[in-house]
């Protein structure tokens, strides 16, 4: 699990470990991330990527993915 | 070309890079920190990059282009880091043999660059900062 721009200032760090019990998904681990830095942005606007690539919230994890919580871009 | 980086862009290296003799128009876009933004004057601004998926995104961007206009020669450039006011954040440079495709194809690149590459800039202003995001709200990504 890694954090970029304001999720990253919010949780206080840039990266986390997190275990996840076996089927659980990128929106379990928000729920989870919530709870452990209370924090973080609230609005539900961040679209989520699995090992850099746009994933589906609702799909499982698997061992060892890289999950990164998107929030809206601002490049350019 | 593909290119984040938190060195300074060179716009004439990168703009070089699509010129061909087979291509008539050359369009290159620069992107510049400007001095203010909704009413408050900005000191610098700060660009952040999750990197290995804003690298393959913009890779895909190019290849949208070379699908949907048949353009072979895109240059991307997006700098990282602190940038000051009149300092080079983007550069985009697309070479087609006529204008209306190279315009158009240079358009789709920015735009896709503020909808789906995660890069992040937060504005430092007198007397405080902020990220800058959600200003296109109803243009989420395709997933």
């Amino acid at each position: 699990m890694r954090f970029f721009a304001m999720y990253r200032e919010r949780a206080g760090t840039s990266q986390v470990d997190m275990d996840l019990p076996e089927g659980a998904t990128p929106e379990d681990l928000m729920a989870r991330l919530r709870s452990a830095f209370p924090s973080l942005p609230t609005g539900s606007s961040a679209l989520v990527a699995v090992n850099s690539e746009y994933a589906d919230p609702k799909a499982p994890l698997h061992q060892g993915d890289e999950v990164v919580f998107i929030p809206a871009v601002s490049g350019g | 070309m593909i290119h984040i980086t938190s060195e300074p862009l060179n716009p004439q290296e990168i703009t070089e890079l699509v010129r061909k003799n087979g291509n008539g128009a050359v369009v290159t876009f620069l992107g510049v920190v400007r001095d203010q933004s909704e009413g408050r004057r900005v000191l610098h601004l700060e660009y952040e990059a999750y990197q290995p998926m804003a690298e393959k995104m913009l890779h895909q961007i190019a290849q949208e282009i070379r699908e949907r206009w048949a353009i072979e020669d895109t240059a991307i450039a997006h700098r990282l880091g602190r940038l000051m006011i009149g300092e080079i954040s983007l550069v985009v440079a697309v070479a087609s043999p006529h204008r209306k495709d190279a315009f158009e194809a240079s358009q789709y690149v920015l735009d896709s660059i503020k909808h789906v590459v995660p890069i992040w800039k937060k504005e430092v202003f007198e007397g405080g900062e902020a990220w800058v995001g959600g200003e296109e709200k109803g243009a989420a990504p395709a997933h």
